[in-house]
Order: structure tokens, then C-alpha cells, then sequence
């Protein structure tokens, strides 16, 4: 990576200031490259278990039910007898996917709204901002748990309600953005050049705004594999047949009360790794688009 | 303050009137048909003419906007409809209901503050220090794990394995009155779960705001006048870091009632919000329509909250310019 020349120059300076940039420079690239790894792994894991290994993940093995993890069995069996680990990658895949799908309409609702808005302007701007400001005062998971109830559980619901409640905040990073931008000289440049409205927002704006609402979208997935689980847990998200992560945590609750922990620590932490991963390389990768912004939190 | 708490409530109105007319139309948009939902399996057998009559009376043959202004205007007299699944009326569902889901998150919230407080200001003290990753790497494994989740642990490990607190609801099954022992002890692993999911967001931003304020000049002066480290970390540091994080309470509202609702849920917890997930899953309209309202008003409540605090902690801010 190119940013770590400046640090290793920074850290042979002696003041006890430097050598603490150094240090949290170099837990910054190992948390990068473990992040890296994880994310990896999981796409990996994802997209090659399910057609490479021969194993029906729904296999029922009465006889083996309930196992505590083993060699046979790293994550023990469910209550049918089922692999867990086998079932978590399957539901990781279907939590990973549905995630996906809502992160990137939801990008590109946002994105769409935020960049009429803010390069419209005007009463336009005011009104679609409005209506940004009265979606937000309804909690996500309430708003999520309204549609799916209504729409009845399914994927299609479930995708569009949590792309429904997740759009907002890029529309307001994207509007910010663009606002900033319109004042720039090239964009004078531009428009006293004679482009169009249309030209100026294709041709300069959007390429500008891309890569914060590419940003805000990687970190959307996470978020929305987290919606898509609560929803599933609730017994209102994913049909019982495409078990997600969710509809397995909601699955062991009767195991879990009669003393058997692992089928429900292991699908939680299959969000929890994935979430952790994502974070870590968007957080590299936010510092290296906005190194201005680097104390912010990364939440 | 008066005025911006009024101008505030003035713009509440709308977004309320908006959010109700949204629930409405998604309502009106979806497959569900409050008759079916009424008659349940009967309305299989039953003749076109029945159903008829049954919309009819159920008044639901209507377009959406006339039945959305016949349930504003029976709502601000009162009468929110009646919830089908619960089988009272809805305005007694939440009397019933509110006090303990308030109950709940207040405690949560109250210890997650205090708590989240107390670590920010330990992980600021060394930057970088063992302690500090400690709690930062912790802060960030919590608040990627679902509450739910975490839920469910806290019951293997307290009431399964451990057997020190009680699994869930808000009494024990045998005994019939509401004491105070037995909720106090039925409270603790609800609301301690809940605090635990709101924890690292204010451990984050206290150990944010207070490490920031460390690094400047009132601080170093405070040291170069030889207080104590005492002194400086709570009467310098921690004063002026707290700042951004009190204004920003008000705005944990909607993460609250998130939280509580998947808590709730967990632990049978006899609140609002576990009433919405049985609303939800038995679509009872009414029901779900008016706490859809609900917890847009405290998320209101929330914002104007923080606009108050902000206002009254930070007196660079005048209430006049908001």
C-alpha cells in the first residue's frame, strides 16, 4: 500500500508522538489485511461450498440430533440433525444475498434522489428532503416489520423493505456531496462552456459523488444482512425453506432452552465476523478517499 | 427554548399527519384484505355476498383516504380502533403496555450512559494502551452483534446455566401480583442485554470526544498549572467531550426502540414493542398503525430532546438561531 511510505519516514522520528503514529498505523494495516481475509474467505465460502461439496445442507439425521461441535461436525448438529456448519454457509449466502440486492437498490434510490435534489435545488430540493426527514422519524425495523407484515413474509418483501428504510442516508451523504461540488470552478467552467443541466450532473457530478456513495453502499450490506436477520428472527422475514442466518438463530431457541448453546452462537457469529470484516476495509478504504475525515468513527 | 420546542411540535404535526396517510397507502397498496384477515378460514366458504356485507360493515369498502380521515379523526378523539388479536382496544393496549416498555428502556438507557461514560473515559486516559484496545475492539464486536442474539445467550448463561436470574416475562408463572422484588429481578437481564447493545456506541464517542478534548489547549494548560490528572481528565477533558455526546442522546431514540423490540421479544417482556411483532405477525392493522405512530412521536420526542440538550450544555448556541 502506498500510504505506508509517509509512516515508516514518520516513524523514525524519536518523540514519544511519532512513534505512536507508527504503532497505530501498522494495527491499521494488519486489522486491513485480516479484514481482507475474512471478506475473502466468506465470498469464498459463499460461492464455492454450495456447488463444489456434494452435501445436502438440509440431510436430516435423526440420529445424530443435537450433537455438541466434533470432528464429524465442527458446529455440532441442529435439532433434525442437520450440519450446522453446513447450514450456516448456506444461510450466510442467503443473508449475503439478500443484503446485496437491498444495499445496492438502496444505493441507487439514494443516490438517484440525492443528486436531483441537490443539484435541482430549490423548492425541489426542499420537498424531497422533507420527505427524507419523515422517513427517517419512523425507527428502520418497525418501518421493515410494517411491510413485511402486510406484504406477507417472503424475499421479494423483505429485500424491499429493508431497501425502502436504507436509502435515506445516501441521499443525504449524496446531496451534501453534490452541494459542495456546485460550487466548484470546473463545474463553472462547465455550464458557462453551455453544457446542459443533464450533461453537468452525468458528466461531472455523478463520477464525483460515486465513490462516497460506493462507500456508504459497502457499508450498507452489513446493515442490511443485520435488518433481513432481525426481520427472519421475528418470524416476519425469510420463508422457513430459505433458512437465513436469522431464521436459524430463531430455530434454536427451543434447543437453546433445553441447554444446547451451539445452534445458536454459531450463526451469530457468522453476522458478527462478516459485519466486522466489511467494516474494517471500508474503514481503509473511507481514509484513503477522505484521509481528512480519519478520527471519524466508524459506525 | 419555548419557541423552539413549539416550532418543533409545529413541524411534528405534519410528519405525523404524513407518516399516518403513509401507513394507509401501504396498506392500501399491499395484498392484505381486512376482510379475509376478519373472517380467517370462514371466508373460504362464504358467498361474495356475505364478504360484501362484511366489508361494508367493517367499513373497508371505502377508498383508502376516506378510511384514513375516519381514523384521524376517531383518533384524536381517543378511539385508535380495536386490536383483533389482543381483543381490546387499542388505546388500552398501549396504557397497559407503555409504562413497562418505558420502564425497560429507561433503566437500559441509564446504565448504557453511565456505563458507556465511565469506559470512554478509562480507554481515553492511554491511547493505543491495552486497556483502550481492549474496550474498542469489544465496542465494535458488540455492535456488530445482534441483540437479538446476545439475547439469547444472556438467557443460557444467567437463567440456564448460571440459574441466578429469571428467562423471561415480568413475574414469576405462579405468583399473580405485581411486586416490585419480582420485577426488579425479571428487569436485569432485559435491560442489562438492551444497555449492552446501546454500550458501544457511547463508549466509542465518549472515548472520541474525551480523547480529542485531551489533545488541546485548555488541557494542556490545565497541566502546565499542575492540577491533579484527576482534576483534568473529569473537570477539563470530560466536561467539553461530553459535549457532542448529550446532544446526540436524543437522537438514539429510533436505535432504543429497535433494540427494545427485538429485547422484548426475547424475553417475553410484557411491553409495546412485543406487541407489535404479535400485531405484525397476525397483521392486525389497527394495532400496528397506531404504534407505527407511536414510535414515530417518541423519535420526535427524541429530536427535540437533543435540539433542547444542545442548546442548553453548549453556550455558544442560542435557541434563536435554531
Amino acid at each position: 500500500m502506498t500510504c505506508d511510505a509517509p509512516a515508516a519516514e514518520a516513524g523514525t522520528g524519536s518523540t514519544p508522538w511519532r512513534s505512536y503514529g507508527t504503532k497505530r498505523r501498522s494495527t491499521r494495516t494488519v486489522r486491513v489485511r485480516v479484514s481482507a481475509a475474512l471478506v475473502a474467505v466468506t465470498v469464498l465460502a459463499v460461492l464455492l461450498v454450495p456447488p463444489l461439496a456434494q452435501l445436502d445442507q438440509q440431510a436430516v439425521d435423526l440420529a445424530a440430533e443435537l450433537q455438541p461441535p466434533s470432528w464429524a461436525h465442527p458446529f455440532g448438529t441442529d435439532d433434525l440433525g442437520r450440519d450446522l456448519l453446513l447450514r450456516c454457509v448456506y444461510g450466510l449466502r442467503v443473508s449475503l444475498l439478500v443484503g446485496l440486492v437491498a444495499a445496492l437498490v438502496a444505493t441507487v434510490i439514494g443516490t438517484a434522489v440525492g443528486a436531483a435534489a441537490g443539484a435541482l435545488g430549490g423548492w425541489a430540493d426542499r420537498c424531497v428532503m422533507r420527505v427524507v426527514d419523515t422517513l427517517s422519524s419512523v425507527p428502520h425495523l418497525l418501518l421493515g416489520i410494517f411491510i413485511v407484515a402486510l406484504f406477507r413474509p417472503g424475499v421479494v418483501p423483505v429485500a424491499v423493505s429493508v431497501a425502502a428504510t436504507h436509502w435515506l442516508s445516501t441521499a443525504r451523504i449524496v446531496r451534501a456531496e453534490v452541494l459542495s461540488l456546485r460550487s466548484r470552478p470546473y463545474i463553472d467552467a462547465a455550464v458557462s462552456g453551455g453544457a446542459s443541466r443533464w450533461r453537468v450532473a452525468v458528466r461531472h457530478l455523478l463520477p464525483a459523488v460515486l465513490p462516497q456513495a460506493a462507500l456508504a453502499a459497502v457499508l450498507m450490506v452489513p446493515h442490511a444482512m443485520w435488518h433481513e436477520s432481525a426481520l427472519s428472527f421475528l418470524g416476519l422475514g425469510l420463508p422457513a425453506h430459505m433458512a437465513s442466518l436469522g431464521n436459524l438463530v430463531q430455530s434454536a431457541r427451543s434447543s437453546l432452552l433445553a441447554g444446547q448453546w451451539w445452534p445458536t452462537l454459531f450463526p451469530g457469529l457468522f453476522i458478527i465476523v462478516p459485519t466486522l470484516a466489511i467494516a474494517g476495509l471500508a474503514g481503509a478504504w473511507r481514509e484513503r478517499i477522505n484521509p481528512r475525515r480519519r478520527s471519524e468513527l466508524m459506525l | 427554548m419555548a419557541r423552539l420546542a413549539g416550532r418543533r411540535l409545529l413541524f411534528a404535526a405534519p410528519v405525523l399527519l404524513v407518516v399516518t396517510f403513509g401507513v394507509f397507502a401501504i396498506a392500501a397498496a399491499s395484498p392484505f384484505d381486512p376482510v379475509k384477515a376478519y373472517a380467517g378460514t370462514a371466508a373460504l366458504g362464504a358467498d361474495q355476498e356475505t364478504l360484501d356485507r362484511l366489508r361494508a360493515n367493517l367499513g373497508v369498502d371505502e377508498p383508502f383516504v376516506t378510511r384514513w380521515w375516519h381514523w384521524l379523526t376517531s383518533a384524536l378523539t381517543g378511539d385508535l380502533g380495536h386490536s383483533a388479536v389482543l381483543r381490546q382496544p387499542v388505546t388500552q393496549v398501549i396504557g397497559e403496555r407503555l409504562v413497562w416498555s418505558a420502564l425497560l428502556c429507561a433503566v437500559a438507557f441509564t446504565v448504557a450512559v453511565l456505563a458507556g461514560t465511565l469506559l470512554g473515559v478509562l480507554a481515553a486516559r492511554r491511547p493505543g494502551g491495552p486497556l483502550d484496545r481492549a474496550v474498542t475492539s469489544l465496542s465494535y464486536a458488540l455492535e456488530a452483534a445482534p441483540v437479538f442474539w446476545t439475547a439469547l445467550l444472556a438467557v443460557w448463561l444467567f437463567a440456564l446455566q448460571l440459574d441466578v436470574l429469571p428467562a423471561g416475562g415480568l413475574t414469576d408463572t405462579a405468583s399473580e401480583q405485581v411486586t416490585f422484588g419480582q420485577v426488579a429481578s425479571h428487569i436485569v437481564l432485559p435491560a442489562g442485554v438492551l444497555a449492552v447493545s446501546q454500550l458501544p456506541w457511547f463508549t466509542l464517542y465518549v472515548r472520541q470526544g474525551v480523547g480529542d478534548a485531551l489533545a488541546e489547549d485548555p488541557v494542556r494548560g490545565a497541566r502546565a498549572r499542575g492540577l491533579s490528572e484527576g482534576t483534568v481528565l473529569l473537570g477539563h477533558a470530560l466536561r467539553s467531550g461530553l459535549l457532542p455526546v448529550l446532544t446526540l442522546i436524543g437522537s438514539r431514540v429510533p436505535e432504543l426502540i429497535t433494540g427494545a423490540l427485538l429485547v422484548e421479544s426475547v424475553f417475553s417482556w410484557p411491553g409495546i414493542a412485543a406487541a407489535t411483532v404479535e400485531a405484525a405477525t397476525a397483521v392486525d392493522f389497527p394495532l400496528l398503525a397506531a404504534l407505527t405512530v407511536l414510535a414515530t412521536a417518541a423519535v420526535l420526542a427524541g429530536n427535540l430532546l437533543a435540539d433542547l440538550l444542545y442548546g442548553l450544555f453548549d453556550p455558544r448556541v442560542k435557541f434563536s438561531d435554531m
